[in-house]
C-alpha cells in the first residue's frame, strides 16, 4: 500500500457539505450535488398577464440557518461558506446538469494514456473581479496554497499526492501523479484564488476572507456578519452576465422564523423540512406563490455498530437488527415519505449503485430467529433477550440538534424493544460527540450520515487500514476482500472495471451489515414563483443559477 | 396581634389572599398529576405511531398527537414529572449551597464573609445564562447536568438572604444566651439560627422552581434541553414552535402548562412572603 | 474592586471551557475523509492547543491586559475584539431600550400596585406582569411574528434592517430600524417586567408604612405629595440596585431573542462560539458581558448616590 494514503475522491464541495450533513441539520439547502426528479408545482404559470420573457435585474434572497464563516474556500468547512463561494469563484472543472465533468476555467484538458499526467488549457481573457487577467500562475498558486503546511485547510489530501505540478505557459497547467488516482480529475473542481492578491501573504489573515475577489458570475458587495451577504452580478462574466441582479444570502438561525419570512416575502428561497414540505405548503395560496422541488440528496443516514463490541461481532445479530428496523416506517414518520430506503453507500440511480444487493425488509420474526441462533433468547421471561445472563441492552448515540436523527432513533428504539432489545438514546453535542465518542470508539451504536461524493471511492471509510484513532472507519470494519477491491477500484480509470469492483463491494456490505443502511433523504428547496428559468436536473436546481431571472414586471426594487 | 401564634397569623393572612390560594391550588394539582402520572395518562407517552402524525385533538387523543404520532396529553402528564423534578432538584441544590455559604458568611463574618461575598459578586456579574449554556453544551444536556448547572449558578440570592438574616439574628438574646451556655457553633447555627432564617429561603425557593422550569424550556428551544424521547414541557413546546401554524395543540397545551405552573409558584411564593411579613399590612 | 472580579470571572470561565471535551479543531476537521492525522496535529500546533492549560491562560491574560483578545478560532480568523465590537452596539442598545421600557412600565405599575394594595388594580397588574414572566419567550415571539408580521403585515419579522436599507435616507433608515426592533424590545421588556415591578411594589409598601410617611400625612400633606415626593424617592433606592443586578439576566436572555429574531448580537455570537469551541470568542464575550454588568452596577451606584441625599461621594 502506498504511504500517501490520504483523500477520497470526492468532489471538493461535496465533502465540504459532508460536515454539515453530519453535523447540522439536513434542513439546509445544499446547493451542490443534488439529483433529478423534477418537483411538483413546476408547471404552474402565473394566470395574470405578465411578460415572462427573461430580463436582467431583480434579486433573490436565500435563507440559511448558519452564516458563512469565511469566503476563502480552502479555509472553510461549512456548506454555507462554500455555497456563497460558488457564486464568486470558479474551478478548472465543474459538474454540468447531468453531473458530468466539463470545463470551467479550463477550456479543455487532456489525460495521458497511463492516467498519470493531466494537462489543463485555460480560457483566455478571463478577468478577476478587479480587472486583472487570470493565468496559470493563479492555478499554480491555488495548488501550492493547498499543500502549504502553513495553510490550515482540511482539504490538502487530494493535492498532496500530486507528484509534480507545473505551469509551462500563461494558459497551461499540468500535474503529474505517481500512480493512477481515479478521483484526480474531480479534485480539480478546486476553487482558483487570485495569486496577485494572496501570493506571499498570510492567507489566514487575508482581507479576502471577508471581501473576496474571484472570477465567478457574482461580485462581492457587502457582508454584515451573522446577518447577510450581498453579491451583485459580474458584467464581464466569461459565460455572459447572470440575469439576476443581486444575490442576497440571509442568515436566520431559527427554521420556524425563516419559514415565516418566506411567507412574508423576506426570503425567496430556502430548504424546507419534510414537515414543512408535506404539511405546511400544501395549500392553494402557497402553491400560487412558490415552487417547491424535491429530489434525492447526495447523502444517506445509517445506524452503525461498533464491531469491537462483543454483541455486534456476530453477523447474525447485525442482520437481525436490520430485519427488526422498519426502514419504511422511518421514512414515513421522519421524512414523511420524502426519501428512499438506502441499501448501501451510493445513491440509487448513479453508475456505481448496485440495486441487486441483499435487502432486509421488516421481519421481526426472522429477526428473533436469527437472534436465537446467535444465542439471544428470553430465558428468564422478563421480556428482554439475554445471553449468558446478560440482557441485550445498548445505547445509540447521535449528534444533538438534528431532529430528523433524534426521531429516527426513537422509532428504532421502539421497534427493537418489541423484539426484546432495550435501547437507550443519547444525543451528544457535535464536538464532544466526535472527539470523545466516535474518535475514541466509545460507543455501541451510532446514527450518522455520510455525504455521497461524485466519485464512488470509499477507501477512507471502509478500508481496514483506516480503523485507527480519529479515522473514519470508526466502527472497525475489517474485510480483506473488501480492502483489495477498494484499492483496485481507486487505481484504475477503467469505468467498467470500477463498476465491477464497487458492485461487489456493495454486496459484501449488504451481507455483512456493519451498518444498517436507513435512508437517502430528499432535498426540498422552495423558490418564490416569480423566479423563472429553473430547470431541475440530476445536479439539482442551482447549477444554472445564472440563467434564473425575474420577469421585468415582477422585479422588486432594492 | 397578641395571643396568636406565628402560624396562626400567617394562615390568617394567607387565607385572605386569593391569588396566593389559587397559586397553592395550582401547585397542588401539579403534584397530584405528577404523582399519579401512570394512572392518569391514557397512553404510553413514548408510543410511536407514524400513521397519526400531528393529528388534531379528538376523543381518542384529547390533546392531539405530536410529530411521531404520540399522545400529547400523556406526554404532558409525564412531562410534569420531569419539569417538577428539574425545578425541585435545581432549587434544592441552589438552596443547599446558598444556605450553607450564607450561614457561614453571616455567622463568622470577617475574612470568611469577605471571601464568600466576593464569590457572590463574581457569580452575580456573570451573565449566568451564558455560563449555563457553555457548561450544558460542553458536558451534554442530561437531566442531571441541567439540574446541577441551574442549581450551581442560582445560589447567590439565597446566600445573601441567609447571610442578612444571620447578621441580624446572631445578636438576638436567644442566640447570645445559647452561646453563653457554651453551645457549639454548629449547634447554634443549625438549632437556633437556621430555623429562624428559613422563611425567606422558602419564598425564594418557590420562585426559583418557576425560574428553573422556564430555563429548561429556553434550553430546549436552543436544542440543549432535556433530550427526547424524555418528554418535558420545554421540548414539547419546542416541537410545537416548529409547527405552530399547523399544530396549535402542540404549543398551546405545554405553553399553558408552563404558564400556569410558573404562575402558581409565583403567586404562592408572593403569598407566603406577604403573609410572613404581616407588618406590610397597614 | 473591578480587577479582582474580572480576574475571578476569567479564571472560572477559562477553566470550565478548557476542561470540556472537544476541541476547536474538531469541528473543522473531524470525520472528514480528507483530513489526515498529520493535518490535524498541524492544526493543533497552529492554534497553540499543545501548550499546558495554565500557560494558555497566562498568555491569554497577559494579552487581555493589552486589550487583545486574540483571534477567533473560526475560519475567518478575525480579531475577537472586532467581532465583539461589531455586535456590542446592537446588544447594548437593544438591552438599554428594553431596560428603559421596563423602567417606564414597571415602576408605575409597582407604585400603583402598592398604593392600591389588595384592590382589583393590584391584582390585575400582578396578573399582567406574571403573564409576561411565565410565558416562554420564544413561543410568545413566534405568535407575535405571525400576528404582526404575516397576518397583519405591519412589522418586519426578523433581522434589523430591510433589504433596501442601504438605499434609504438616514431618516427612513432610522424608521426602518425602529420598526424592526419593536417586537424584540417589547417582548424582552414584557418578560422582565415582573421582577422589577414586584420589587417596586414591596419597596413602596415598606416606605408607605414608615413613620415619616405617617407623620407627613398627619401634618396634613396631600396623599399625592406624600406618596410621590417622599415615599417614592426612598422606595426607589433599593430598586436601583436591583436594576443593576438585572443586567446579567438581560444580557443572557439576548441569546434567545437574537436567535429567534435573527439579530446578530453578542448573545448569538456567544452561542455560536460555544457550539464551535471558539475559546477566544467565548472568553471575550464573557469578559465583555461581565464588564458591562460592572459598568451597569457602577451606574446604579452613581444614581443611587444621586437620588439618596444621605450619600455623598467626595
Amino acid at each position: 500500500m502506498n504511504t500517501l494514503k490520504m483523500s477520497i475522491g470526492m468532489k471538493l464541495r461535496s465533502s465540504v457539505s459532508l460536515i454539515i450533513v453530519l453535523g447540522l441539520s439536513l434542513a439546509l439547502v445544499t446547493l451542490n450535488g443534488c439529483s433529478s426528479k423534477p418537483g411538483e408545482g413546476k408547471a404552474e404559470k402565473k394566470a395574470t398577464k405578465v411578460d415572462l420573457s427573461p430580463a436582467y435585474g431583480g434579486r433573490l434572497v436565500e435563507g440559511s440557518i448558519g452564516d458563512a464563516s469565511t469566503l476563502l474556500p480552502p479555509l472553510a468547512t461549512d456548506s454555507a461558506s462554500s455555497g456563497v463561494a460558488a457564486f464568486i469563484y470558479n474551478g478548472l472543472l465543474k459538474f454540468d446538469k447531468d453531473l458530468k465533468l466539463v470545463g470551467d476555467l479550463a477550456e479543455s484538458w487532456e489525460v495521458s494514456n497511463d492516467g498519470l499526467t493531466i494537462t489543463f488549457h485555460l480560457r483566455k481573457g478571463v478577468k478577476w473581479h478587479d480587472g486583472v487577467e487570470l493565468t496559470s500562475k493563479d492555478v499554480m498558486f491555488s495548488y501550492q496554497l493547498m499543500i502549504d503546511p502553513k495553510t490550515p485547510t482540511a482539504y490538502s489530501g487530494d493535492y498532496l499526492i500530486v507528484k509534480k505540478a507545473e505551469a509551462p505557459d500563461k494558459y497551461t497547467f499540468r500535474v503529474y501523479y505517481a500512480k493512477p488516482f481515479a478521483p484526480a480529475l474531480i479534485s480539480w473542481t478546486l476553487n482558483i484564488l487570485p495569486a496577485h492578491l494572496l501570493q506571499g501573504k498570510d492567507v489566514t489573515k487575508s482581507p479576502l476572507a471577508r471581501h473576496p475577489i474571484g472570477t465567478g458570475p457574482y461580485r462581492f458587495v457587502s457582508w454584515r456578519q451573522g446577518d447577510r451577504i450581498i453579491l451583485t452580478y459580474n458584467p464581464d462574466y466569461f459565460e455572459g452576465r447572470a440575469y439576476m441582479g443581486k444575490y442576497i444570502f440571509r442568515v436566520i438561525p431559527d427554521q420556524a422564523t425563516m419559514f415565516l419570512e418566506l411567507k412574508a416575502g423576506g426570503v425567496d428561497m430556502m430548504g424546507l423540512t419534510p414537515l414543512q414540505y408535506a404539511r405546511q405548503t400544501d395549500n392553494a395560496k402557497f402553491k400560487r406563490g412558490y415552487r417547491k422541488y424535491r429530489y434525492l440528496a447526495f447523502s444517506y443516514t445509517y445506524l452503525g455498530y461498533n464491531l469491537l463490541d462483543p454483541k455486534f461481532k456476530d453477523k447474525r445479530v447485525r442482520r437481525a437488527l436490520s430485519y427488526a428496523i422498519d426502514k419504511q416506517e422511518i421514512i414515513d414518520g421522519v421524512l414523511l415519505g420524502l426519501g428512499t430506503i438506502a441499501t448501501g453507500p451510493y445513491k440509487p440511480g448513479t453508475w456505481a449503485y448496485n440495486s441487486n444487493v441483499k435487502r432486509y425488509p421488516y421481519d421481526p420474526a426472522k429477526a428473533k430467529q436469527l437472534l436465537g441462533q446467535a444465542g439471544w433468547t428470553d430465558s428468564d421471561r422478563d421480556g428482554i433477550l439475554d445471553r449468558n445472563g446478560q440482557p441485550f441492552k445498548f445505547t445509540i448515540i447521535t449528534n444533538q440538534g438534528n431532529s430528523l436523527r433524534a426521531k429516527t432513533a426513537q422509532i428504532i428504539q421502539r421497534r427493537l424493544r418489541e423484539i426484546g432489545i432495550v435501547v437507550d438514546i443519547r444525543p451528544i453535542e457535535w464536538a464532544a460527540f466526535i472527539n470523545e465518542f466516535i474518535d475514541k470508539k466509545k460507543f455501541e451504536a451510532v446514527i450518522l450520515g455520510w455525504t455521497i461524493g461524485q466519485d464512488p471511492d470509499q477507501y477512507d471509510i471502509w478500508h481496514s487500514s483506516k480503523t485507527g484513532i480519529k479515522e473514519l472507519n470508526f466502527i472497525s470494519y475489517k474485510n480483506s476482500e473488501m480492502d483489495e477491491l477498494l484499492i483496485k477500484a481507486r487505481e484504475t480509470f477503467d469505468l467498467e472495471a470500477r463498476k465491477r469492483y464497487y458492485y461487489r463491494f456493495q454486496e459484501i456490505l449488504a451481507e455483512d451489515q456493519p451498518y444498517t443502511f436507513l435512508y437517502v433523504p430528499e432535498s426540498l428547496p422552495v423558490v418564490q414563483a416569480r423566479v423563472q428559468g429553473i430547470e431541475p436536473a440530476p445536479a439539482g436546481i442551482s447549477y444554472n443559477f445564472i440563467k434564473w431571472y425575474v420577469p421585468k414586471g415582477l422585479q422588486r426594487t432594492s | 396581634m397578641t395571643g396568636l401564634s406565628f402560624q396562626q397569623i400567617f394562615w390568617q393572612h394567607f387565607r385572605k389572599n386569593y391569588l396566593a390560594l389559587a397559586g397553592a391550588g395550582l401547585v397542588l394539582c401539579l403534584f397530584v398529576v405528577a404523582l399519579l402520572a401512570p394512572y392518569l395518562a391514557p397512553y404510553d407517552p413514548n408510543m410511536i405511531n407514524v400513521k397519526i402524525i400531528l393529528e388534531l385533538p379528538s376523543s381518542q387523543h384529547l390533546f392531539g398527537t405530536d410529530e411521531l404520532g404520540r399522545d400529547v396529553l400523556s406526554r404532558m402528564i409525564y412531562g410534569s414529572r420531569i419539569s417538577l423534578f428539574v425545578g425541585f432538584v435545581a432549587v434544592g441544590i441552589a438552596s443547599l449551597i446558598g444556605v450553607f455559604l450564607g450561614a457561614i458568611s453571616g455567622y463568622y463574618g470577617g475574612w470568611v464573609d469577605n471571601l464568600i461575598m466576593r464569590g457572590v459578586d463574581i457569580m452575580l456579574t456573570f451573565p449566568s445564562f451564558f455560563l449555563i449554556l457553555a457548561v450544558i453544551a460542553f458536558v451534554g444536556p442530561s437531566i442531571w447536568n441541567i439540574m446541577v448547572v441551574i442549581g450551581v449558578t442560582g445560589w447567590m440570592g439565597i446566600c445573601r438572604l441567609v447571610r442578612a438574616q444571620f447578621l441580624s439574628l446572631k445578636e438576638r438574646e436567644f442566640v447570645v444566651a445559647a452561646r453563653s451556655q457554651g453551645a457549639k457553633d454548629l449547634r447554634i447555627i443549625f438549632r437556633h439560627l437556621l430555623p429562624n432564617a428559613m422563611a425567606p429561603v422558602l419564598v425564594s425557593a418557590s420562585l426559583g422552581v418557576a425560574g428553573a422550569i422556564l430555563l429548561e424550556s429556553a434550553l430546549s428551544f436552543l436544542g440543549i434541553g432535556v433530550q427526547p424521547p424524555t418528554p418535558t414541557w420545554g421540548n414539547i413546546l419546542t416541537a410545537g414552535k416548529d409547527n405552530i401554524e399547523i399544530a396549535w395543540w402542540l404549543s398551546l397545551y405545554p405553553g399553558l402548562a408552563i404558564f400556569l405552573t410558573v404562575m402558581g409558584y409565583n403567586l404562592l411564593g408572593e403569598g407566603i412572603r406577604d403573609s410572613l411579613d404581616p407588618r406590610l399590612k397597614i | 474592586m473591578m480587577v479582582p472580579l474580572l480576574l475571578g470571572i476569567t479564571l472560572i470561565s477559562f477553566t470550565v471551557i478548557h476542561l470540556a471535551p472537544g476541541e476547536p479543531t474538531g469541528l473543522a476537521t473531524e470525520l472528514n475523509p480528507r483530513v489526515t492525522a498529520e493535518v490535524r496535529e498541524r492544526l493543533r500546533v497552529f492554534y497553540g492547543l499543545d501548550k499546558p492549560l495554565h500557560e494558555q491562560y497566562f498568555r491569554w491574560l497577559v494579552r487581555i491586559v493589552k486589550l487583545d483578545f486574540g483571534r477567533s478560532f473560526s475560519p475567518d480568523r478575525r480579531l475577537v475584539i472586532d467581532k465583539i465590537l461589531e455586535r456590542l452596539p446592537i446588544t447594548v442598545s437593544l438591552n438599554v431600550l428594553s431596560l428603559l421600557l421596563i423602567i417606564l412600565i414597571a415602576l408605575p405599575l409597582g407604585v400603583l400596585s402598592a398604593t392600591h394594595q389588595d384592590t382589583w388594580l393590584d391584582r390585575s397588574t400582578s396578573l399582567f406582569v406574571f403573564i409576561g414572566f411565565a410565558t416562554p419567550t420564544f413561543w410568545a415571539a413566534l405568535l407575535l411574528m405571525i400576528l404582526f408580521g404575516v397576518n397583519l403585515g405591519w412589522l418586519p419579522i426578523s433581522g434589523l434592517r430591510s433589504l433596501n436599507f442601504d438605499s434609504l435616507t438616514p431618516f427612513w433608515q432610522a424608521v426602518d430600524l425602529l420598526k424592526h426592533i419593536v417586537l424584540p424590545v417589547t417582548l424582552s421588556a414584557l418578560t422582565s417586567l415582573a421582577g422589577l415591578s414586584r420589587y417596586m411594589r414591596s419597596s413602596m409598601l415598606e416606605e408607605i408604612r414608615q413613620d415619616y410617611v405617617t407623620t407627613a400625612r398627619a401634618k396634613g400633606l396631600g396623599e399625592r405629595v406624600v406618596v410621590y415626593k417622599h415615599a417614592l424617592r426612598n422606595a426607589l433606592l433599593p430598586v436601583i440596585t436591583v436594576l443593576g443586578l438585572s443586567l446579567p439576566a438581560l444580557i443572557g436572555g439576548s441569546v434567545i431573542f437574537e436567535s429567534i429574531f435573527a439579530i446578530n448580537g453578542m448573545g448569538k455570537l456567544f452561542f455560536d462560539s460555544v457550539l464551535s469551541r471558539d475559546y477566544p470568542v467565548v472568553m471575550g464575550v464573557l469578559v465583555m458581558g461581565a464588564f458591562l454588568t460592572l459598568l451597569g452596577n457602577l451606574l446604579a451606584d452613581i444614581s443611587y448616590a444621586w437620588s439618596d441625599p444621605r450619600i455623598r461621594y467626595d
